[in-house]
């Protein structure tokens, strides 16, 4: 399925990392244009953010030990991460040890052939699936259905968003963009259990969700779940979720195949006791969300009779080796720096043309795919810094975000021919680092400023730029440079006579 | 499929180039400095805080006096016209409520969970500091099915099982997770969903309805 990625193919260099839709995805800005013209998602998103902001603040305002909370956190997951080859290998031996099956997928392809391998072997032709975000990165759905097998998304949102043939906005509530008026629409349209009485009151939508589910859940014999976490010393991994579709599709079915990717890893059971206190506070802003499910490969008489476990690296290895970009694979999928974001919140997360929207999509993506094909979503970012405030494993995400432009810059004038290396913003760089590398030189770009801007500067303000500039004030207006620098009036005032 | 093995765990080393040879796991610290366990509140205030917790999540609390437990129970079952419930079968007598129909759960078929009105069960410990009931698949909490399909989840907590913070619920569970595989689930309040425009919305797939009876 095309996800709105611009479908042009060019030249890539990088190694692109199991994407099922080569050539680079549409430039931020352009998407991020048309998103910005769509009120109803700038008010769905600007109310969803906002309150889900304010809620944050006030659960994790509780715990007196929130910042020692968020630091074990980072720190685990850095030991995991430097560490990783022999985690994953412990993980395997944990979970073979508790009856379960492990498999490993190099690429997105692989990941998919792997599940229907295991669903066709069982002869189901249909599936539930709690919402995994891995799956989606992998298009496990639509590779699923070309194999003639119907994976049915069990997560309200979800169910939505597969409905309307959508594609997701958000990392925990996808389906943000849509109103309870088009929901209601569609789901008159596509369920059968929709009543013609049907309200747009969201009590009476869950509960169509959940007549329509129901059946599917207790005939399921395949369940398919991602993993918010496995603990490599036991095997265990674990659902976080809300509405019981998660405990519904880990514990009903006779199989149960749950794919995640390689960095989900934590290295032992008590690890929980970290992220089972910030994940839910970052993540929904409650104290716990409804339903955690944690499982050690198969139970005694209790669940699934036959576990499968899918490690997928599809890219992950490629962000692993960026010394500084590698703290991106610390995300526990918590969204709470998509909703900080002043951009996030008003471009909604199609924008990013990812699975992975707002601030971590926008390191993220360009290091698991390559930045030859995403290398305008580390411009998504004003470096306001608030991502990294409130970040629960500490990612420094402005810090990245700069070293991809770095990496972008270089990959461009690297990649691009003369035209790139010639390229006005580059010129005009190059030409700013050496006025602004000696002071001479400087002192006189000053001077000569000013000379130059007396037709632009209007009231104090310069609102329009000429020709190639033109663009640095098309929303912003500029200050003229001052009739007297500081260091010209201090030169002056420190000149015998002058001073008082 | 092993040759994937093989690759990942390659690519795995070659991005890790830059960590020493000589690293341990244990090398990179990790600092504990948060809460394990309250020290200053009472067992009272444990207890208050649990019950302030679950309401908060709009699941009911009643709590009650050991002897007035099966009372307690038959009397919810009847204000929530439950007539059939489903129980563990190692559910103790003392809590087993006169007149309601109690379903041993001998690996039910799920068909028959889903006619259940309700479900009785216990658990294996519940946190303050969250709300949260602890199920662990043991002799009180039941097969997980159980406490999932049918619609009403009356939870029997003690008020000795209350442990104040998430940590010590952690440390609890985890015997039985390394002796007998315990398939453990944390509930906090009934099921929700916020999906459509943040509306919270309690009852999706697990039970619309929790009650807890807490025992003192």
């Amino acid at each position: 399925m095309d996800r709105g990625r611009a479908a042009m193919s060019a030249p890539t260099s990088l190694p692109v990392a199991g994407s099922r839709t080569p050539g680079p995805r549409e430039p931020f800005p352009d998407a991020a244009r048309r998103a910005l013209a769509d009120e109803q998602l700038r008010h769905n998103i600007g109310h969803a953010t906002k309150t889900i902001r304010e809620k944050r603040a006030r659960v994790v305002g509780e715990l007196p030990d929130w910042e020692a909370l968020c630091e074990a956190g980072r720190a685990i997951k850095e030991r995991v991460l430097r560490h990783l080859d022999d985690y994953l290998v412990e993980l395997e031996t944990s979970v073979q040890r508790a009856g379960g099956h492990v498999h490993w997928a190099r690429d997105a392809d692989e990941a998919n052939r792997v599940v229907g391998d295991l669903v066709a072997a069982h002869g189901a032709e249909e599936v539930v699936k709690v919402k995994s975000i891995t799956t989606e990165e992998t298009q496990l759905n639509e590779a699923l259905a070309e194999r003639g097998i119907h994976c049915w998304e069990t997560d309200l949102a979800q169910l939505i968003i597969q409905l309307g043939e959508d594609s997701p906005s958000h990392i925990l509530v996808p389906a943000i963009h849509r109103n309870r008026a088009e929901i209601r629409e569609l789901f008159m349209r596509t369920l059968d259990e929709a009543p013609d009485d049907l309200s747009d009151d969201p009590r009476a939508l869950a509960e169509v969700a959940r007549r329509h589910l129901r059946r599917k859940f207790l005939a399921a014999k395949v369940g398919i779940s991602g993993a918010n976490f496995a603990v490599a010393e036991t095997g265990t991994v674990s659902v976080v979720e809300s509405e019981g579709n998660g405990r519904m599709c880990t514990s009903l079915p006779e199989v149960l195949i749950s794919v995640m990717g390689i960095e989900k890893l934590i290295p032992r059971w008590q690890d929980f006791e970290v992220y089972l206190q910030t994940l839910p506070r970052s993540s929904t802003a409650e104290r716990m969300n409804p339903y955690t499910s944690l499982w050690t490969g198969v139970a005694p008489e209790d669940g699934p009779r036959e576990f499968h476990l899918v490690l997928v690296d599809n890219g992950r290895t490629n962000v692993l080796a960026d010394v500084v970009g590698r703290q991106a694979l610390n995300c526990i999928r918590c969204s709470a720096c998509l909703n900080v974001c002043p951009v996030y919140e008003r471009t909604g997360g199609h924008a990013y043309g990812s699975v992975y929207p707002g601030p971590i999509g926008a390191i993220l993506t360009p290091m698991l795919e390559g930045i030859d094909r995403a290398g305008s979503l580390p411009y998504a970012s004003s470096l306001c810094g608030a991502c990294y405030a409130v970040c629960p494993v500490k990612i420094d995400i402005p810090r990245v975000l700069v070293h991809l432009r770095h990496l972008e810059v270089e990959h461009t004038a690297r990649e691009g021919g003369l035209r790139a290396r010639l390229g006005p913003e580059r010129v005009a760089m190059r030409v700013m680092a050496g006025v602004f590398g000696s002071r001479r030189r400087y002192e006189a770009a000053q001077r000569a400023a000013r000379l130059g801007q007396w037709p632009l500067a209007h009231g104090g303000r310069i609102q329009r730029l000429p020709g190639m500039l033109a663009g640095w004030t098309t929303m912003r207006d500029l200050r003229p440079v001052p009739a007297e620098s500081f260091r010209e009036w201090w030169r002056r005032r420190s000149e015998p006579g002058e001073v008082g | 499929m092993s040759d994937a093995r093989a690759e990942i765990l390659r690519r795995v080393r070659a991005a890790l180039v830059d960590v020493p040879a000589g690293e341990d796991p244990e090398d990179v610290a990790v600092a504990r400095g948060y809460r394990t366990r309250d020290a200053e509140a009472s067992r009272e205030e444990i207890v208050d805080r649990f019950c302030a917790m679950v309401e908060d999540y709009n699941a009911q609390v009643h709590r009650v006096a050991a002897p007035d437990l099966a009372d307690t129970i038959g009397r919810l079952c009847r204000e929530g016209r439950l007539r059939q419930l489903v129980v563990p079968p190692a559910l103790p007598e003392q809590w087993r409520p006169d007149g309601i129909e109690l379903v041993e759960d001998h690996d039910l078929e799920v068909s028959r969970l889903d006619g259940m009105d309700g479900v009785l069960s216990g658990c294996a410990s519940a946190i303050a500091q969250t709300g949260t009931i602890v199920l662990d698949g043991g002799a009180r909490s039941g097969r997980r099915a159980i406490t999932l399909v049918p619609d009403h989840h009356l939870c029997v907590v003690e008020a000795e099982q209350v442990l104040a913070l998430v940590p010590e619920a952690i440390a609890r569970v985890a015997g039985a997770v390394r002796e007998r595989r315990a398939p453990i689930t944390l509930v906090s309040g009934p099921s929700a969903t916020s999906d459509i425009e943040l509306d919270r919305v309690e009852g999706v797939h697990g039970p619309r309805v929790l009650d807890v009876v807490l025992v003192e």
